[in-house]
């Protein structure tokens, strides 16, 4: 306990004076994009991991967030930080449209239900051209010149996503969300509101997701469906930062947006230029293939099998005792 | 005064009559055995009277009221528990967490809940297994975890489903004396049970059924000298021969 308390504190002094070290717009960008994935899949988690909801449309709720903060400051000259409030407000409307029409549906049938569901938001954010600007995209102006205040807000945006996921895990609604996960039928004969904690689950995840979405139109100034919308680069990405880092625990989404965002960058720069160009191409192999060594070897993410993972790296060191 | 009254309950399933007109009723302080063969609508009993399935016809006061068209987990608030005849233990957290969970059904605190819990299990004689997953519990563990389960949601109708199956000739005494146990905190039991040994010993009144029909009810003795009864579960063994 005190050790993890103390590592927690150096990790987190380590983040708060990362960027005063290091100045490289490069490694500074990849450290917010990283933050910003902490919080879409720390949310992710908390309805598939924990409430054994699983959802592949994630997407839905960044792009929302996206959206949010982008119509609000370009139709509205509304600050696209008020953005980000707006951004998770608006995301939880839509998770409670979701909410109403996917949970219906159970286990897989949800999951698909949800998939749909991200591909008809962004066909209408495609054709809506009135509201969205379609394809065309929007482009706001940046409201801050340096990196710094990107980094420090998602710091912020990431530790409160997972100080109040672990808050909520460790209350009465933490234990109805992982009773439902084990037994629907169960827990509602136990006195749960199955229904209703789902879709509590729902909203907490989708309010943050839209604000990551919200923070990165700030951040990147220029959304599209395409992006913001993806079913790849964000409902997919959302559950591979899940389950390598570990669902149903706390720090793993964390350590998930680490190694994905790792991952997906030493691919996309070929190895920061070590490797032919070529290899930039297979990163979505890259990602299969780690999808599968995880199932097969660490089916609890890193983290959900860190004493597994600890132990055989102590079995290879030759024994001396 | 009635706790629970079934009245002409029919449950249809297509053209399968499972339950067909049963009416019965368990008093206050009361133990009432269901009993019939296989088959004959006991546990679909249950999920009516808890609301998992609607009901085609008849209806089911709790305390003189109808609870018809409430939500399960609402039957539950109300003081009604239940346990399944297939165990569905909450299979990774831990005994302490499974009946955790249920306590919040009266408590809002952490601490209450465990509270609550830590003494629901006490009672069960499962404390020393509090820390182990659910899911590593051998089959008399899961039936009692049921049982624990249901109580820390302070039931004042407890509807057991068939808790004694599977256990060996010490597990079943064992599961008999926690039954009156219950019985004795003034707990109302209506008891689901294929071994007679159980549902003779235990039950104040007994209500046979088969293909879903009333064939007998009365005291324990009435019930078992009843043809209608013999009947039924002769038959059934002959029929199995
Ligand atoms: N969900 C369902 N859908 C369709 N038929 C069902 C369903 N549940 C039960 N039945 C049918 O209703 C009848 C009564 O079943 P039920 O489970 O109530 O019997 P039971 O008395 O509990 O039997 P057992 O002693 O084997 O537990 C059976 O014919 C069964 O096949
Ligand atoms: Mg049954």
């Amino acid at each position: 306990m005190k050790k993890n308390h103390l590592f927690m504190i150096i990790l987190g002094i380590f983040f708060l004076i990362f960027p005063l070290v290091i100045h490289s717009h490069y490694y500074q960008h990849l450290v917010i994009i990283i933050f910003m994935w902490v919080v879409i899949g720390s949310s992710w988690n908390l309805l598939a991991g924990y409430t054994g909801q699983v959802s592949f449309g994630h997407a839905i709720f960044f792009g929302v967030g996206a959206y949010t903060a982008g119509i609000f400051a370009t139709k509205l000259g509304i600050s696209a930080w008020w953005g980000m409030v707006f951004g998770g407000f608006f995301s939880m409307l839509a998770g409670l449209f979701v909410g109403w029409v996917c949970f219906r549906l159970r286990g897989p049938y949800f999951a698909l239900a949800t998939l749909a569901g991200g591909e008809i938001i962004r066909l209408i954010a495609t054709n809506w051209e009135s509201l969205t600007e379609g394809m065309v995209g929007i482009l706001i102006i940046q409201t801050f010149k340096s990196k710094l205040s990107y980094y420090y807000i998602a710091f912020v945006l990431a530790i409160s996503c997972i100080y109040v996921i672990h808050l909520i895990m460790k209350s009465k609604w933490g234990y109805y969300f992982v009773s439902i996960r084990e037994d629907e039928d169960a827990a509602s004969s136990l006195g749960i509101n199955t229904s209703l904690y789902k879709n509590i689950s729902l909203l907490v995840s989708s309010f943050f997701t839209g604000m990551a979405g919200a923070f990165y139109m700030n951040y990147m100034a220029f959304i599209d469906p395409e992006v913001v919308f993806s079913l790849h680069y964000v409902s997919i990405m959302a559950i591979l930062v899940g389950i390598v880092g570990g669902v149903a625990t706390i720090w793993g989404p964390a350590v998930g947006a680490f190694v994905m965002v790792g991952l997906q960058e030493t691919f996309r720069s070929s190895f920061f230029g070590l490797a032919p160009k070529w290899i930039s191409q297979a990163h979505a192999m890259a990602f299969g293939l780690l999808v599968i060594f995880v199932i097969m070897f660490l089916a609890n993410g890193i983290v959900g099998d860190w004493s597994k993972i600890k132990r055989n790296i102590f079995r290879i060191k030759p024994s001396n005792a | 005064m009635p706790l629970l009254e079934v009245k002409n309950l029919t449950k249809a399933f297509g053209g399968l009559m499972a339950v067909d007109d049963v009416s019965f009723h368990v008093e206050d302080g009361e133990i009432v055995g269901l009993i019939g063969p296989n088959g004959s609508g006991k546990t679909t009993t249950f999920n009516c009277i808890n609301q998992f399935f609607p009901v085609t016809s008849g209806n089911i006061l709790f305390k003189r009221k109808s609870i018809i068209g409430l939500k399960t987990h609402q039957i539950c608030h109300l003081g009604i528990g239940r346990t399944f005849q297939v165990v569905k233990p909450l299979a990774r957290m831990t005994v302490l967490e499974n009946v955790t969970a249920s306590a919040f059904c009266r408590v809002n605190t952490i601490k209450e809940a465990k509270d609550e819990a830590l003494r629901v299990l006490e009672f069960c004689n499962l404390a020393d297994q509090k820390d182990k997953l659910a899911k590593s519990l051998p089959i008399a563990g899961r039936k009692r975890l049921e049982i624990a389960r249901s109580l820390a949601t302070k039931p004042e109708l407890l509807l057991l489903d068939e808790t004694a199956a599977g256990l060996n000739p010490g597990e079943l005494d064992e599961a008999i004396e926690l039954i009156k146990k219950i019985r004795d905190i003034g707990i109302s039991i209506l008891i689901v049970e294929h071994i007679m040994k159980v549902i003779m010993t235990i039950s104040d009144r007994i209500h046979a059924i088969n293909f879903g029909q009333t064939i007998a009810e009365g005291s324990p003795r009435e019930v078992a000298n009843n043809p209608a009864v013999i009947e039924a579960y002769l038959g059934e063994q002959h029929a199995s021969r």
